[in-house]
């Protein structure tokens, strides 16, 4: 119980924490989405091309909106960057590394998007089918422009009827699947050598001022969420204190009202403090309707 | 359990967060549904349309509903919107700022399903089929078909089974056709509303932050206040019971002694807090009327002990008057509730 209040807190505290496990689910999120995704390639000529690239890169701007918007650091940076200056100067340092860090969250979710569609490949055959040069290909070397650029496009299409079991389809789909997983993996080295290398050098360059935007980073992002905590506790004591008035003050007008005598019997002492004063049905109805017709000034001075 | 209970807290008190997690809910409720539905195009030329449009159009806007009703806040809004002004004025930007919030979350779970439906393509391609362009597509030049009679036949498209216009257009080229239409509005669908998201989103600090701030302070006020008031007058209802019912068990108890004259019992000295628990009925006979009386004539809600019978000239000069109006309490006790 206590390992998981700590473990709970833990997550809570730790902004960066919270934000690499959304990153981590985005990308889950963003492989799970291509697999479910029913691709179908129109093969059409004029379509073809719209398609393929059309799949391959607007679901990572979806996923790179989606990690900004999840991403509360974002808006903690939008709104210190906003700010008027005040008593408080702005320190510039500071937001450039809150975005550069926000940026490369949010990347992550669309760069495995367009690793993972490149390595499967049918996007690109989808795309680039029509291109391909129809002379390099037996089947399509002695056909009409016209017609080459028709069976061009149902190449991605395994089981259309026209080029169902030609061998020169699987020529071109094989030949685009293996310049598509090429890619694929080209990209993927390029971009673990950059990471490896920002990681590593960074020390090199700047630690101190790192530091320094780091801490601060962190403690704007702290402050918001005590100051939204104390905010919460401020309204819950406010309304505490309102609610008290309120019975007081209905408790005050009954007794102006009624003239009731000393009662004789009074109700144990505990309970008479939870009764606070309000005693029959017809005192209970007139507290109720005045908590709804008239509503206590916000005031509890 | 107790892990349970601290989660349940966790949700509760962070009241954000619980809405979230109803909206997650309700978009997972969403493709679920959509997975288990068993779409099945009618494939007759007006239909279709109907058919397809219903079932993208009309499931979202009843999401959209139940994502308002399930949100507790919609009754916290209608409240304070409602209100009478009394000593407290109405702000209506925390109205705003309360139906905003409400209708964004309410908005997830059928954008999910719009997306979800035409990504899938079933929709579009039930509804459209008839406007498949089949001088593109297909051979138009098709000989001694009527333009009803080709509707019908476009109209098939979406059930292969019983599809016989493979000469007009193949089923194959028709269907990727369509879905890879509904496919990219789709995406198109999906990639706006992100983009608004995010612009409302990041908008906002750079506008209005201040008044957002004390809007968000005032509706979250106002959510707790009431939670308050209602554990206040959960609190009071339990006291004002006790005492009800001790002061009923304590006038069934002098009514027996004053009705039997029963001798003053030497209360044995050690019976302590047992004795008292028993408030003075201690024998079946007793219970039994106790019972019985609790069953005919329940006391009433008026914790005022009554005045005696035979007036003393005490009660009067704006005393609540107890004894008439006592069968009119009554009554009032089984209709009205606090």
């Amino acid at each position: 119980m206590d390992r998981f209040r700590m473990i709970f807190q833990y997550f809570q505290s730790s902004s960066e924490s919270v934000m690499n496990g959304i990153c981590g689910l985005l990308a889950l999120a963003s492989v799970k989405m291509y697999t479910s995704f029913d691709f179908s390639c129109p093969c059409l000529p004029q379509y073809n091309m719209a398609y393929g690239l059309g799949i391959m890169f607007v679901p990572p701007i979806i996923l790179f909106l989606c990690g900004l918007i999840l991403n509360r650091q974002s808006l903690v940076m939008l709104e210190e960057w906003r700010r008027p200056p005040g008593h408080r100067k702005k320190d510039l340092a500071v937001i450039r590394y809150m975005c550069s860090s926000i940026m490369q969250r949010a990347m992550v979710a669309p760069v495995i998007w367009i690793i993972v569609t490149l390595l499967d490949g049918k996007c690109l055959i989808c795309a680039f089918s029509g291109s391909m040069d129809p002379e390099k290909f037996v089947g399509f070397a002695n056909v009409s422009t016209v017609q080459v650029q028709q069976l061009l496009a149902k190449v991605p299409c395994k089981d259309d009827e026209l080029v169902g079991n030609n061998t020169s389809r699987k020529a071109v789909s094989r030949y685009l699947r293996c310049c598509s997983q090429a890619l694929g993996w080209s990209i993927l080295l390029i971009l673990i050598i950059a990471a490896f290398l920002a990681r590593w050098l960074r020390p090199c360059f700047n630690q101190a001022t790192l530091l320094q935007a780091r801490h601060w980073s962190n403690y704007i992002d702290i402050e918001k969420k005590i100051f939204e905590e104390a905010c919460c506790e401020h309204s819950r004591l406010f309304a505490h204190k309102c609610i008290l008035h309120f019975f007081e003050s209905m408790r005050q007008e009954i007794k102006l009202h009624s003239f009731s005598l000393p009662r004789e019997e009074e109700p144990a002492e505990g309970e008479a403090d939870l009764l606070r004063g309000i005693t029959d049905q017809d005192q209970v109805n007139k507290l109720l309707k005045t908590w709804y017709y008239e509503k206590p000034p916000l005031d509890v001075s | 359990m107790d892990k349970f209970r601290m989660i349940f807290q966790f949700f509760q008190s962070n009241q954000e967060s619980f809405m979230n997690g109803i909206c997650g809910i309700m978009a997972l409720a969403s493709t679920q549904m959509y997975s288990a539905f068993d779409f099945n195009c009618p494939c007759l030329p007006h239909y279709n349309l109907a058919y397809g449009l219903g079932i993208l159009l009309v499931p979202p806007f009843i999401l959209f509903l139940l994502g308002f009703v399930l949100n507790n806040n919609i009754s916290m809004l209608a409240e304070e919107w409602r209100r009478p002004q009394g000593q407290r004025g109405k702000d209506p930007a925390v109205l705003r700022y309360m139906f905003c919030s409400m209708a964004q979350r309410a908005m997830i779970a059928p954008a999910v399903w719009v997306s979800v439906t035409l990504l899938d393509g079933k929709c579009i391609t039930c509804a459209f089929c008839t406007s498949v362009p089949v001088e593109s597509l297909g051979n138009a030049s098709h000989p001694h078909l009527s333009q009803g009679e080709i509707q019908r036949v476009l109209a098939r498209i979406p059930c292969k089974e019983i599809y016989n216009g493979q000469q007009l257009i193949a089923n194959e080229v028709a269907v990727r056709y369509l879905r890879c239409i509904s496919q990219a509005l789709g995406w198109c669908f999906v990639l706006l509303m992100t983009t608004l998201a995010f612009l409302v989103r990041s908008l906002r600090p750079c506008f209005s932050q201040a008044a957002f701030l004390k809007s968000r302070y005032w509706s979250h006020y106002i959510d707790i206040e009431r939670k308050l008031f209602d554990e206040t007058c959960a609190e009071h209802a339990r006291s004002f019971a006790k005492v009800c019912i001790q002061q009923f068990f304590e006038g069934m108890s002098t009514d027996l002694v004053a009705a039997r004259c029963h001798l003053p019992r030497k209360a044995p000295a050690d019976a302590g807090e047992a004795a008292e628990k028993l408030l003075g009925i201690t024998d079946q006979g007793t219970m039994n009327m106790a019972l019985k009386s609790w069953h005919r004539c329940k006391p009433p809600l008026n914790l005022h002990p009554p005045a005696l019978p035979t007036g003393n000239g005490w009660a009067g000069e704006g005393q609540p008057p107890t004894h008439p109006s006592a069968p009119r309490r009554e009554t009032a006790a089984y209709y009205s509730w606090v």
